[in-house]
């Protein structure tokens, strides 16, 4: 699970520009799915067939996007303005490290005005404020950037104690490796097995609804992730560690989860609970279960401390569990 | 070589590593470390006694508290804008375990939370620990943290560093120590400048020079929706030279003779344009009787985050007229 979660974690894919995450997760797909395919959003889709003449059709889903920044103007100092792309906190910005995706890679930092010249006004972290410093002049920068490049953080995937880890898009590359994983496990010849790892979830859920009614299929789960324990969190967390957390809520097919929680229990994997009363989960899993006459959804997701940041925590443990849950689950179905 | 010495660990208070990676580059000279931990190179001479400084120690963080569920809670050493810690990297103690510091997802905050920097007491660092007794198996309190940030690169003639305040100056010096000066010659990598200049002070009142020179990192604002008025230095037009700061007015006489030689040798050059910020020389020119003191820094923007980015130009300029000016001092027996 950590070699593949490494290997998908070190490819970057801002939202709307997944070319370079789906060519790897196309080729891992290759290895266990029977045919796998780039639909016109660019999300991949994997099948594995059926051996039976009415299957059940299964979907596992995740997106394969990330948050990041798009180049938005050159000032004529050479520094790169930019604009975000998905629900980035501004306060982890200054001081960070980025990749610009131009003619080539080029390493930035965005620039933070050190405490020697501050003001006590100066407590406010905005975004129109900073700027993106890669050591470039305006006619190197204007010659090989253009206004709508990505920028990616530039992070190392870091194992911490235990097994615990972090890196810059566990969010949602943890719900890939799991999926991929689970696929790899899942040996039903009554099912007919679809993988989507959908693009664009961060700018509005659009891969996976695409994928999903293009499927049809009866069952859809979305592997995503959700608020690990952190010390300042006052509303509901999920530690990590503590095995992954299961939707209940009108987003999620009531006798499904319940089958879902019930082959959990049975096989000793450890699971929460998680309880959303809005009919939109916020993630894959609300887009999915509106697509067509109704699709029987589920949400599965691994608690994820720092959400959204250069550097998002999660135990290992948990995303493993969470394959086995998965394919256990698909392979008892009848 | 400079990669190397930006990589290197140092913390105020706890230089060990860099300490033992400078004993390992210094050529000929006696060697003393004192009390604090300064290094001192003395290569005897005769006539005046002249000290050349630049600090070995970086800003960081120390470890105040290890909560119950394992999260390590911390302060800053030296001057750092709790802006640039949100989300990064640091390693932790001896033992250098890596840690992310932590704040709650953006999702889990307040409209007036987003865009107000976070403060230093709401961070924590988390080194994965599953609760008090399993993270201090691996740290302990005291122990400091650098920031990740390995030296890079970037377009053109910059480079990306965390620790270029002052390894640049660091670096410098042990090109200066291995030329031979007919002048009694000190070499000091200091210790606690970043918490108030406390190692230059003590080396300075043992070896009780004529003249000092120091050598900086500073301050760079030549970045972007910083006013004119407060760039202070711009990167690429070359090493700076103050003519004032907070801690010190530096020698008339000697930023003139400073000045001359960078003309004369068609060094780049440009003055510190604001009077902020302190450097060691503000407590070096007070002791025993004065001491005739001038520096020379190499701007860095975005000083102590952890991507310090300079222009290798400026850093070469340092080097030359470091170098120009102590050989025409050394012609004339520095007679001012």
């Amino acid at each position: 699970m950590e070699e593949l979660l490494k290997k998908l974690d070190g490819v970057y894919g801002v939202s709307g520009r997944e070319g370079n995450i789906a060519k790897v997760v196309s080729e891992e797909m290759k290895k266990m799915m029977d045919e796998v395919t780039v639909d016109n959003l660019g999300s991949v889709i994997g099948v594995k067939h059926a051996k039976c003449p009415h299957p059940t059709r299964v979907l596992l889903e995740a997106d394969m996007d990330e948050i990041g920044l798009m180049v938005k103007d050159i000032t004529e100092d050479g520094f790169l303005l930019f604009v975000t792309i998905g629900g980035i906190d501004p306060k982890i910005l200054p001081g960070t490290e980025v990749i610009i995706h131009g003619k080539k890679e080029y390493l930035g930092v965005i620039g933070a005005m050190p405490p020697h010249l501050q003001t006590e006004k100066e407590d406010k972290v905005l975004i129109k404020n900073m700027a993106i410093d890669a050591g470039l002049s305006f006619e190197e920068a204007k010659a090989n950037i253009k206004v709508g490049d990505t920028v990616t953080f530039k992070t190392a995937y870091t194992r911490l104690l235990g097994s615990r880890c972090a890196a810059r898009c566990l969010d949602d590359r943890a719900g890939l490796a799991v999926i991929l994983k689970a696929a790899e496990l899942i040996k039903n010849p009554n099912v007919e097995l679809y993988l989507s790892a959908s693009v664009q979830e961060e700018v509005g859920l659009r891969g996976a609804g695409v994928a999903a009614r293009r499927i049809l299929p009866d069952i859809a789960v979305a592997v995503d992730v959700t608020h690990g324990d952190t010390p300042d969190a006052d509303k509901r967390t999920f530690p990590i560690g503590e095995g992954p957390a299961v939707l209940i809520g009108p987003n999620a097919h009531p006798m499904r989860t319940r089958e879902l929680i019930s082959y959990a229990k049975r096989n000793e994997i450890p699971i929460q609970i998680e309880v959303d009363g809005d009919g939109d989960s916020g993630t894959d899993a609300a887009i999915m279960q509106v697509q067509g006459e109704g699709i029987a959804t589920m949400l599965l997701s691994i608690p994820l401390r720092y959400m959204h940041t250069n550097y998002e925590v999660m135990d290992l443990k948990d995303a493993e569990e969470a394959s086995r849950l998965l394919a256990g689950y698909v392979n008892e179905m009848i | 070589m400079l990669e190397r010495l930006s990589n290197a660990f140092g913390v105020s208070g706890n230089e060990s590593d860099i300490r033992n990676l400078l004993l390992k580059e210094i050529g000929e000279g006696e060697i003393r470390i004192d009390t604090l931990g300064n290094i001192i190179v003395h290569k005897r001479g005769t006539g005046k006694k002249v000290m050349v400084a630049a600090h070995m120690d970086e800003v960081g963080l120390i470890i105040t508290e290890i909560t119950e569920k394992g999260f390590l809670k911390f302060s800053s050493v030296g001057g750092i804008d709790t802006r640039v810690l949100v989300s990064k990297r640091v390693f932790v103690g001896e033992k250098k375990i890596p840690g992310i510091i932590g704040m709650k997802a953006v999702h889990m905050q307040e409209r007036a939370e987003r865009e107000t920097a976070a403060k230093e007491k709401s961070l924590y660092i988390d080194i994965g620990a599953k609760d008090k007794k399993e993270a201090e198996e691996f740290v302990s309190l005291g122990d400091t943290a650098v920031f990740d940030s390995a030296y890079n690169t970037l377009a053109g003639d910059f480079v990306k560093g965390k620790a270029l305040d002052d390894r640049v100056g660091c670096r410098v010096l042990l090109d200066l120590l291995r030329e031979d000066f007919s002048f009694d010659f000190y070499g000091v990598f200091t210790v606690q400048e970043e918490v108030g200049l406390r190692g230059a002070g003590v080396a300075a009142q043992r070896i009780m020079p004529d003249y000092a020179l120091i050598l900086e990192g500073t301050t760079c604002s030549d970045t972007y929706k910083t006013e004119k008025h407060l760039t202070v230095t711009k990167s690429g037009e070359g090493v700076a030279i103050p003519v004032m700061d907070r801690s010190a007015i530096l020698d008339q006489e000697m930023v003139r003779r400073l000045v001359e030689t960078a003309e004369k040798e068609n060094i780049p050059y440009q003055f510190k344009r604001t009077t902020a910020g302190g450097t060691d020389a503000g407590i070096i020119h007070k002791t025993g009787t004065g001491v005739k003191t001038a520096i020379l820094a190499v701007p860095v923007r975005y000083l102590h985050s952890p991507g310090g980015v300079m222009n290798l130009k400026d850093y070469e300029g340092m080097r030359s007229l470091s170098h120009a000016f102590l050989k025409r001092m050394e012609e004339e027996e520095w007679n001012f």
